[in-house]
Parts: C-alpha cells; sequence; structure tokens
C-alpha cells in the first residue's frame, strides 16, 4: 500500500523527540492524489508534531518522507512549499492590512523594470479567485473581508504555490454553516482536480461531510487509518480516546422554573448599536443557553451581562436589589465571572505560569496590597488542576504552552476560584477535542447541581439542548424567541433561527 | 534701493550733524540660533546691548535651532527693508539662496560666531573668534606658568568631532610643542558639560595614583572644568594648587572658581560679537569702506590676577 | 530560600557579564578594585561606578515596572531636566530643602501621571505618548533655568549629590535602598503579578477585573519619581541644573539597562534586580571605558561592541542552546524551555 502509485505522500516510520517527551513514535501515513485524509486526535495525539515535519516546519529524527515516489527532506516550509505541499491554519497567517490580491502573491509580484505592476497582480487574483467562485474586490485590505473569504484567499495562495498536497489545519474552526459549506465545496473542488488534501478538525460531522479516509494518532503513535465510510462514528470516537465516550446527549434536564425563585434578572436590558434591549431572568442553579448564528448578538450579549459594554437602556436586578455592572470590575464584584470565546486574545495570560492565571481573578477582586501567598496559590491550582482534570506537566507551565481545552478549563478555574454565583460561558467547548469536550460539559452540568447560574453561548446545538433549563434564541441582534422545556430540541432551535432568516442572502 | 537710499540717508546724516551718530535710526534684523546654551543668551543680550548703545532699532528673531526659522525670518527682514542683517547661522550649508535675495536687496549681512559655506561675496564679513587660537592663549599660560618645570596635563575635551574640540586641542598642542617638560597624559570627552567633565575627572585621579601624577588640567570649556575642579575637591586635592586648572569661554561661574582660588585661568569666547560687527557695519555705510571678510574677536585671557570676583559681578547679568 | 534560588538563576546571567566586565576592566587597569578611605568616604573606581551608577539605576527601576506593562518612557531624560531645574529654582530662592525636595519629586510625580493619562486614559501608544514630554520636557526645563546653568548654594541639597553616609556616597545609598525597596514591594504584594499580566495581556486582564488604568498611570508615575530622584542627585552633583545636559540621553541608558538586565521589551516578566545589575553593567562599561586611557574617538564604538557581546550571551538562542548542552549532559530536567 505505502509503496501504490496512487500515494503522492508517504510518511514511514517518522519519529520526533523533544527532550523529556516522544512526539511522534514510528508513524506511517500516506495520502493518495484526489482524496482528502482527515487526520484526527485528541489534543497532544501528535496531529500537529505529524503536520510540522510534513512541512518543514520541525526536522524529523528518523523515518522517511517520500513525495510523488522522491524521497524528500524539506528545511523549512518554503522548502516544502516548492516541492508542493502548502499549508493554511486555522489563524490564518496572512497580512491583514495589505489587499487580497497582495496576499496572494506576496514575495512574487509580477514586475515590470523592477516596479509591481499592480493591474496585472490585480488582474490574475481575481481570475484566480474566480476559479474557487469567488468574486470580491481584490485590491481591498484582506482584513476588510470574513475569516471564511480569508481562508479561502489563503488556500488560493497554498496552492496556486504548492499545487500537490494541501493541509488544512483546523480551517473550520471559526467559520459558520454556510461558511464552512463554502469552504466544503471548495476543497471538493480541488480534489476533482487531484490534489491530496490533508483535514484536521474537531468536528466529527464535518470528517463525515467531507473526508474519504481517517488516520488516527493518540499519544504519538499511529492508531489506525481506515475508510470513512466503513468507520462507524462510534468506532472513531474509540480509536480517538481509547475509551468508550459518555453519551453526550441526554434527555432534557427538567426545567428550572421550579428551582427558585429568580436571582439575576434583567429587565429591557440593551445597548444601541450592539443588541436590542432584552429581559433575561436567571435562577441559582440554572443553565440559560444562548443560540444563534455568527453575528446575531450572541457575544454582544455576553459583553453587555459582564459590563464590558456599558448597557444604555434598563436594569439589572441581583435577589431584587439593583446592581452596578458598568464594568467587568463591578461586574466581578457582584461575583459574576465570564469565560471568553476567544481565548488567546481575552482570556488567557499566555507568558504567565498556569498557577497564576488560576490565581489571577481572585487577586485582582483582593486588590494588590492582599497578595495570595505562594503557598494559597500554589493550593488553589492544584485544587483545580486535580478538580477539573487539568492536564499539565507543572503548574508553573506557561499557559500558552497548553491544548486549548486545557487553557479553557484553567480560565473556568480562574473563575471558580472566585466563588461565583453567575457564569457567563462563550463558546466553552470551542477548538476542543472530543475528550475535553465532554469533560467540559460535565463540568458545566455540576456547577448547575452546586447552585451556580450559568449562562452558556454555544454554537453546538446538541449540547445546548443537553444541559439548559431555557434556551435563548437571537437574530440579528435581538433577542427573538425563548424555549422552556419539552421545547428545548435542536429542531426548535434551528426552527426559531431560521425563522425569518430565509431572506438572507447565500455567503 | 533700499540699501541705496540708506546709505545716502546715512551720508547726509553724517555730513550735516554731528559726526560719529551715523548709525542712528538704523534698523538692523538679528537672525539668533536659540538659546541652547547660557553664552549664546548672553550673547543676545549683548547684542541688545550693542544695538540699544548705537540708538539703532534691533528687530529680534530666535530661531529655535531650525534652519528654515532663520531662512524664514531673513525673508521677512529683507520684505521689511531693514537696513542691515546679522545672523548667527546654525548649520554652515545651505544659504546660498537667501544671501543672494539679501544682495538683491543690497542689504549686507553680517554673519556672527559661526560662518557659511557660500561664496564670500554674499555677506559682508563673518566676526567670529579664532578657536585655535583660544586653545592656544590657554596652552601659552600653562608653558608661562610651569617655567619649565616637568608637569603631567590631562585634558577634557568638548563633544568628540565637534569643531570646538578639534581646534581647541589643536591650539593648545601647537603652543605647547618645544616644551618638553609639559605631557599630556590623559585626554577624554566631557561632552562639554558639568556632569561628564566631573565624571571623567574622577577616572582621571583614580588613573593616576590619585592625581598626584597630575599638575594640570585643561578643560576645552569652563562648565566641564567647574564639574572636574569638585571630583579635585572630593579627591582631597585642592584645585588651583595642587592642580592648575585652565579653561576656555570666560563664563561666569568660572570667575567664582578663580575668586576662590580653585581655578587659575580662562581664556574668553567673547559673546560680544556684535560690537566689531557693528563698528564695521557703521565704517561701511559711513565711508563705503569694505571690511575684511573675517574679523576675529579677542580672545583674552583672564587670570586670578584680573580680579576675578569684579568680572563676575560684571558677566553675571548677561544671561549666562 | 525556594525563592532566593530562583533569583539567583535568574540573575545568574547578568552577574556572570559583570563579573566578566570587571575582570577586563581590571586587566587594562589593575588598580580598579583598589578601595581607600578618603575623607571619611570610600574612595576608588569601583564606588565611581556605583556612584555614576545611579541616575541609570533610579531610571531603571521605573523603565523596568513600564516596560513589563508593555510601555515605554522616553521622557524620564528630560523629566530629570525638570526636576532638577525645579529643586535649583526653588533652592535659589531661598526654601527650606523639604520643600524643595517636595517639589522636585511632586513635579516628576506630576510629569509621571501626565504620561499615564496620555497612555491608560487615552490610549496614545506609550512612545508616541512619552515623546511629547520627551521633546517639551528641556524646554519646559530651560523655561525654569531662564536658558542658564542655575547654581545653588544649600549644603543640604548638594549632601544628596556628594555627601556620603556611612562612608558610601548618597546616591548610591539612594539608588541601592530605593531600588530593594521597590523590588521588594512589588514582589511581596500582588504588583508584580498584576502588572505582568496587564503586559502580556491587557484585555484579558481588565476583563479578569484588574484595575487596568490605574496600574499603568502608577508604573509611570512610579517612573516619574524614579527620574525626579535621578534629577536631584544629578543637579546636586554639579551644584547646578543644566537644563540643556541633564540626563541627555539617559532615557536610553536606561532601556538598555532593563534589556541588559534580561526584561523583554515585549512586555510581561521582569525583575527589577536584575535591571539594577544591567545599570551597573552598563557604567563599569563606561567607567572602564575611561579608566583605560582610549582616545575618546573609540568610546561608542567600544561601548557598542561590549553590549553587543552581552546580549548575544543573554540571547534566548544561545541560553537554549546552554540548555540543550546542559540537558545533555544532566539528563533531562528542563525539558519545556526546549519548546520556546
Amino acid at each position: 500500500m505505502q509503496n501504490s502509485p496512487n500515494n503522492i505522500l508517504v510518511a514511514s516510520g517518522v519519529v520526533k523527540t523533544f527532550p523529556g517527551a516522544i512526539a511522534l513514535n514510528a508513524v506511517d501515513f500516506s495520502l493518495r492524489r484526489g482524496e482528502v485524509h482527515a487526520l484526527l486526535g485528541e489534543n497532544g495525539a501528535g496531529k500537529s508534531t505529524l503536520i510540522k515535519c510534513m512541512t518543514g516546519a520541525y526536522r524529523k529524527d528518523s523515518g522517511g518522507l517520500a513525495l510523488d515516489g522522491v524521497e524528500i527532506d524539506p528545511r523549512d516550509t518554503l522548502d516544502a512549499q516548492k516541492l508542493g505541499i502548502g499549508t493554511v491554519y486555522q489563524e490564518v497567517n496572512l497580512l491583514g492590512n495589505l489587499s487580497v490580491a497582495e496576499n496572494i502573491f506576496l514575495g512574487r509580484q509580477p514586475r515590470r523594470f523592477g516596479l509591481i505592476q499592480t493591474a496585472e497582480m490585480n488582474r490574475r487574483a481575481s481570475a484566480l479567485l474566480d476559479q474557487y467562485g469567488i468574486h470580491i474586490n481584490v485590491a481591498s485590505a484582506l482584513e476588510s473581508y470574513s475569516v471564511a473569504i480569508q481562508q479561502v484567499v489563503a488556500i488560493a495562495r497554498a496552492v496556486d504555490l504548492s499545487g500537490k498536497v494541501l493541509i488544512l489545519d483546523e480551517p473550520t474552526a471559526s467559520l459558520d454553516a454556510q461558511e464552512v459549506e463554502m469552504l466544503f465545496r471548495i476543497v471538493r473542488g480541488l480534489k476533482e482536480k487531484g490534489l491530496g488534501i490533508v483535514f484536521i478538525t474537531h468536528f466529527l460531522e464535518q470528517v463525515y461531510d467531507l473526508s474519504d479516509r481517517i488516520t488516527v494518532l493518540r499519544n504519538g503513535r499511529l492508531v489506525g487509518t481506515r475508510d470513512t465510510v466503513s468507520l462507524p462514528r462510534r468506532e472513531l470516537v474509540t480509536m480517538m480516546l481509547g475509551h468508550e465516550l459518555l453519551a453526550v446527549e441526554k434527555e432534557p434536564r427538567q426545567t428550572g422554573s421550579e428551582a427558585g425563585p429568580v436571582r439575576f434578572r434583567f429587565s429591557n436590558y440593551g445597548k444601541a448599536g450592539s443588541i436590542k434591549p432584552f429581559d433575561l431572568e436567571v435562577r441559582k442553579g440554572e443553565v440559560v443557553g444562548i443560540a444563534g448564528l455568527l453575528g446575531s448578538g450572541r457575544t454582544e450579549t455576553a459583553e453587555l451581562l459582564f459590563g464590558i459594554e456599558k448597557a444604555d437602556s434598563g436594569t439589572a436586578e441581583i435577589a431584587g436589589v439593583p446592581a452596578n455592572l458598568s464594568s467587568p470590575r463591578a461586574a466581578i464584584a457582584n461575583r459574576f465571572g465570564f469565560c471568553p470565546e476567544d481565548r488567546k486574545t481575552d482570556g488567557i495570560i499566555g507568558d504567565l505560569s498556569v498557577r497564576e492565571n488560576i490565581a489571577l481573578a481572585l487577586q485582582a477582586r483582593q486588590g494588590w496590597a492582599r497578595p495570595l501567598s505562594q503557598a494559597e496559590q500554589v493550593a488553589l491550582a492544584d485544587h483545580y488542576i486535580k478538580a477539573l482534570d487539568i492536564r499539565t506537566s507543572d503548574r508553573e507551565k506557561p499557559i500558552r504552552l497548553l491544548s486549548g481545552g486545557n487553557q479553557q478549563k484553567a480560565i473556568l478555574a480562574r473563575w471558580l476560584a472566585t466563588n461565583p454565583e453567575f457564569l457567563i460561558l462563550d463558546e466553552p467547548t470551542r477548538g476542543i477535542d472530543v475528550g475535553a469536550h465532554a469533560e467540559i460539559i460535565r463540568l458545566i452540568e455540576d456547577l448547575c447541581a452546586k447552585g451556580l447560574s450559568l449562562v452558556v453561548i454555544s454554537s453546538e446545538l446538541e449540547e445546548l439542548v443537553a444541559y439548559s433549563s431555557r434556551i435563548l434564541v437571537l437574530r440579528d441582534r435581538a433577542h427573538v424567541a425563548e424555549l422552556n422545556g419539552a421545547e428545548i430540541t435542536t429542531d426548535n432551535i434551528v426552527n426559531a433561527i431560521a425563522a425569518s432568516s430565509v431572506n438572507k442572502g447565500a455567503a | 534701493m533700499k540699501f541705496a537710499k540708506a546709505l545716502s540717508c546715512a551720508t547726509i546724516l553724517a555730513a550735516c550733524t554731528f559726526g560719529t551718530a551715523s548709525a542712528a535710526d538704523l534698523t538692523i534684523g538679528f537672525s539668533q540660533i536659540g538659546s541652547e546654551s547660557g553664552w549664546r543668551a548672553a550673547e543676545t543680550t549683548l547684542t541688545k546691548q550693542e544695538a540699544e548703545k548705537r540708538g539703532i532699532d534691533l528687530k529680534f528673531a530666535d530661531a529655535q535651532q531650525k534652519q528654515e526659522n532663520q531662512i524664514k525670518a531673513l525673508r521677512s527682514f529683507i520684505a521689511q527693508g531693514v537696513d542691515a542683517i546679522l545672523i548667527a547661522p546654525v548649520v554652515a550649508t545651505g544659504w546660498d539662496e537667501v544671501l543672494t535675495e539679501a544682495k538683491d536687496a543690497e542689504i549686507p549681512v553680517i554673519l556672527l560666531d559661526r560662518t557659511v559655506d557660500s561664496k564670500d561675496d554674499l555677506y559682508l564679513t563673518a566676526v567670529t573668534s579664532d578657536l585655535v587660537h583660544e586653545g592656544s592663549v590657554a596652552g601659552k599660560w600653562l608653558v608661562d606658568a610651569t617655567a619649565g618645570k616637568a608637569c603631567n596635563v590631562v585634558e577634557l575635551q568638548g563633544t568628540t568631532g565637534s569643531s570646538p574640540a578639534i581646534d581647541r586641542k589643536k591650539g593648545f598642542e601647537e603652543a605647547l610643542k618645544g616644551n618638553d617638560n609639559l605631557k599630556i597624559i590623559r585626554s577624554q570627552t566631557g561632552d562639554f558639560t558639568r556632569t561628564k567633565g566631573k565624571e571623567v575627572m574622577e577616572s582621571f585621579l583614580k588613573a593616576e595614583d590619585g592625581g598626584k601624577n597630575i599638575c594640570a588640567l585643561y578643560a576645552h570649556n569652563d562648565d566641564m572644568a567647574v564639574g572636574a575642579i569638585q571630583a579635585i575637591k572630593e579627591a582631597g586635592l585642592k584645585p588651583g594648587t595642587d592642580i592648575l586648572v585652565v579653561s576656555i569661554d570666560a563664563v561666569p561661574d568660572i570667575f567664582q572658581a578663580m575668586a576662590a582660588g580653585e581655578a587659575n585661568a580662562t581664556v574668553e569666547l567673547t559673546p560680544n560679537m556684535a560690537g566689531p560687527a557693528l563698528d564695521a557695519l557703521d565704517a561701511f555705510l559711513k565711508d563705503g569702506k569694505a571690511p575684511p571678510k573675517w574679523i576675529q574677536t579677542e580672545s583674552k585671557l583672564y587670570t586670578q590676577a584680573d580680579d576675578p570676583a569684579k568680572v563676575y559681578e560684571e558677566k553675571k547679568g548677561l544671561g549666562y | 530560600m525556594d525563592s532566593a534560588k530562583r533569583l539567583g538563576r535568574r540573575l545568574l546571567p547578568q552577574f556572570i557579564a559583570l563579573a566578566l566586565i570587571l575582570m577586563l576592566i581590571w586587566m587594562v587597569f589593575p588598580a580598579f578594585f583598589s578601595l581607600a578611605i578618603q575623607n571619611g568616604r570610600l574612595y576608588g573606581s569601583l564606588i565611581d561606578v556605583l556612584n555614576r551608577g545611579a541616575p541609570v539605576a533610579l531610571l531603571a527601576v521605573g523603565m523596568t515596572v513600564v516596560i513589563a506593562t508593555k510601555g515605554i518612557d522616553l521622557s524620564v531624560g528630560a523629566v530629570m531636566a525638570i526636576c532638577g531645574a525645579v529643586a535649583a529654582a526653588s533652592s535659589v530662592r531661598g526654601d527650606p530643602l523639604v520643600l524643595t525636595l517636595v517639589l522636585a519629586i511632586g513635579t516628576g510625580l506630576l510629569c509621571g501621571l501626565w504620561n499615564g493619562f496620555l497612555v491608560s486614559v487615552l490610549n496614545i501608544q506609550p512612545i508616541i505618548a512619552t515623546l511629547v514630554l520627551m521633546v517639551a520636557g528641556r524646554g519646559i526645563a530651560q523655561l525654569v533655568t531662564e536658558g542658564a546653568i542655575l547654581t545653588f548654594n544649600d549644603p543640604g541639597l548638594i549632601f544628596i549629590g556628594s555627601g556620603a553616609f556611612a562612608a558610601l556616597p548618597m546616591p548610591v545609598i539612594i539608588w541601592f535602598v530605593f531600588g530593594i525597596a521597590v523590588a521588594v514591594l512589588v514582589r511581596r504584594t500582588a504588583l508584580s503579578l498584576l502588572i505582568e499580566s496587564i503586559g502580556i495581556n491587557r484585555r484579558a486582564s481588565t476583563l479578569s477585573g484588574i484595575r487596568t488604568p490605574v496600574l499603568l498611570m502608577a508604573a509611570y508615575m512610579l517612573s516619574g519619581l524614579c527620574a525626579a530622584l535621578a534629577g536631584l542627585i544629578v543637579t546636586a552633583d554639579i551644584r547646578g541644573a543644566d537644563a540643556n545636559n541633564a540626563g541627555l540621553w539617559l532615557e536610553l541608558d536606561a532601556i538598555l539597562a532593563v534589556v541588559v538586565g534580561g526584561t523583554s521589551l515585549l512586555g510581561g516578566r521582569f525583575s527589577i534586580i536584575a535591571s539594577l545589575v544591567g545599570a551597573m553593567i552598563i557604567q563599569a562599561v563606561n567607567t572602564g571605558i575611561l579608566l583605560s586611557g582610549f582616545p575618546p574617538e573609540f568610546n561608542l564604538i567600544i561601548k557598542a561592541a561590549i553590549i553587543v557581546i552581552i546580549l548575544v550571551i543573554q540571547s534566548p538562542k544561545i541560553e537554549t542552546a546552554m540548555t540543550f548542552f546542559t540537558a545533555r549532559t544532566k539528563g533531562v530536567d528542563k525539558a519545556e524551555q526546549q519548546t520556546r
């Protein structure tokens, strides 16, 4: 099989060690012409290390790598690109302030007499993007387009440069459903042209939707390569986790209406230009889910509740007493906590240790003059590392070195350390591998059982259905529906979201 | 036109009224660099005083260290039709155009304190001191003061590469030539500042056996000497006695040190550039006698014998 | 015990650099380490290094904290000139020493407040915000001194610059006590954690409930306070306020001291003690050059060459190579450093 002429890229027995850790242990991987090959595994399984070895970002310690049957050893990503291997990452690594055309032709702009021919470049960029069914003004700055368009631009550049193998590293993590569909259409087009495509994602639906074969890695070893059609979902999850995942989807919880009196009441709460005034009531021990498409006002709602944006209408009451929520600090004083959607920019303090990240919010509330002692911080960190099963080799490790799921848990720990009464979680399971996913959901349910009030924003509707007592549906920056009790089903949510968005044009 | 009129007017005045007051009723523009140092402030004060003494209406323009401001000032003087222009040019280059404009308007221009690299028919004369000469006056004083005795000299240079530092060093070395009793054993830059003068002198003292090996200090300006004097005192030596101190500029503070016996001599870089300049202008306007293209100001030597306390009182009010 | 060990490891490259510099000076100037008592105070080149390094050491204290917040304070040199001018003017007017000191230090704090306001409230980039005062500051100082070097004779004020206590020059005592006090203050309270947090991720810090604007303002005010103390010292040292030259270019030396001390200009982790050592490294280089007797034309080249060598030695690449080397020999104990 390894020598099948249909194989375009073959890695055999790849080993990569870091001091103290074996990242890849004799991993085999083969990619065929004209296939989409999903590379799966939990965080830390070795997916990105394998990718980096294939694209020259890392030098493998031993093992072989052959492209079109010829042994290669790319020195760096540029070298790999020249050989024909292009990569597109989750965070588009293009230059947002340059034009679309400049991004596509960066470093190889058409020149005449040493001068860049902008018109020629724009013409060629337009022609290139037309092949992908994208018709945009290529002279505009890249950052003026959505992440999805930026992804397509990145793909266009990579394919134009390389043309044999395309590696997509979590390309869909920040895209909405329509955008994902557009991206998949493009990927299928490239597949028709005979490119070999490696696809890394956390979304299992997308794996089944798009891929032809699946390779699963676990703890730096190859678990197996299978054809997608003959691999049941449950078996795939088992391959990834090494054990059966607890059934995530279960019957909806009882409605929280009898759980107690309303503790947090927001009436006619809103901010002009951000989110239309809405009413929200949260009881003790209740999870209120918020559903809606990207841009529907989900994050805006969260930012308003946490005081990041100041409400310009309505009132907030806690246990019947008016509350000041004019800033995050004020919200925290009222025992609020907020796990933001964009962990990297809004959540983690990357260079600080896991311990310091966990202690931060409590310390900020106590003030600088009353420091938590080293011992207290260690106790706090160790407690939550254990309680939330945060996987880190060392509590003193900089948090940026942790995987997404563990970062998310650490931020959750940061808030739990402040002993909150009201937690806002914005996309708590985004970009997190399957195992951590289930753990976060379990945590949400535990917290709720302990009497916390939660507001959870998620685009994973099954999740919302599983743990929410009530669900608010948002559309076009307004709260449009509330689902209670038996009404809480994914179908109903989709219907509520879709109710009038039919007149919304395709992307 | 204007120039001719002024000339005839001045001639008439000279002819029919009392002889020497010919400069009276003149309007003169003065473009000053700025007020970056006490010396420059004194130059401004003295220029104003000299003009007032002669009954001249002086139009003063401060350029804040910018050539473009000076060019603007000159153009405005030309437009106002002044009778003559004094300018202390901030840089040496880039003056051809505006000086030609002045020449076309027949307004004589006199350069103060610094020169330009334009052709010398574009200005009437330049009044400056001779930096090399200043250094040699200081050197000659030291030669006389030591009178053949062996003497190790340390030198505090000005900012490395600046023309005062280069020329004052050159003049001093020329004056010492042939006097083998005098040896410059250390030479380091003190950036013309008191702080650096003090710091560098401290290191000289450490490096030369606690200062016992040093017999004289030559500083390229008084400020460095003032700083060095403090360093010498803090090292337990007597400046002016254990270590002779000679410097250049003659700012008021060095006279205080001289009065206290802590400094020995200073060479004056006179801030009165306007006096000789206005005298030359006067002669030119009166008799049409063109002055030489370079008027060298006097580099006067002051020692402890020149009643430094009195000189201090005189100089104190000039804005140093 | 544990934290002392960690501090030792953090400061090791700085101390090695300092030791190398001192050895180098000793080789060109053998009397470098000799100390004597003169006029009841220690006297020697080593004392000169400590004494002359005072202004940069003080500035480096404030600069370290500002840089830790991902900022920079270019105005400190000019603020030194302003505070020195204010002190001299006050002394000449005949104010009591205490009032003179209060005025000078108050001026420094005010300058810091201005910078902090521009940075934290108006959200102007620190390099631009502090450039304002850097440019305007000397003009303000000149207004105070009226263009001249304003000399004074108050023995109390002079004592700050050239007096001695317990055989040590006052500037040495001031920077040492102040530097250690600030270092202890930020480490013993939660300030270091909060400041580092702001420097690494300002938005996330605000969302965690940290009073970002207040702390930013405080950092710039600390820098202003340090500049005021440094300004007092240089002014007292020459018994006169030199508006044109006091603290000229010292902001760059202070930034260099912080960098040599191993604090990243990108903000975050910082060490005030390391910056103090960095300031001493820079001053040792300066003093060494003066003692060496090389012609002044070589001063800047020698200084630049030495600084480059120090920075190369401390660069993460070299550090990684060293760790790799020691990891190979001593076994794998610090594996995660590799992933940086």
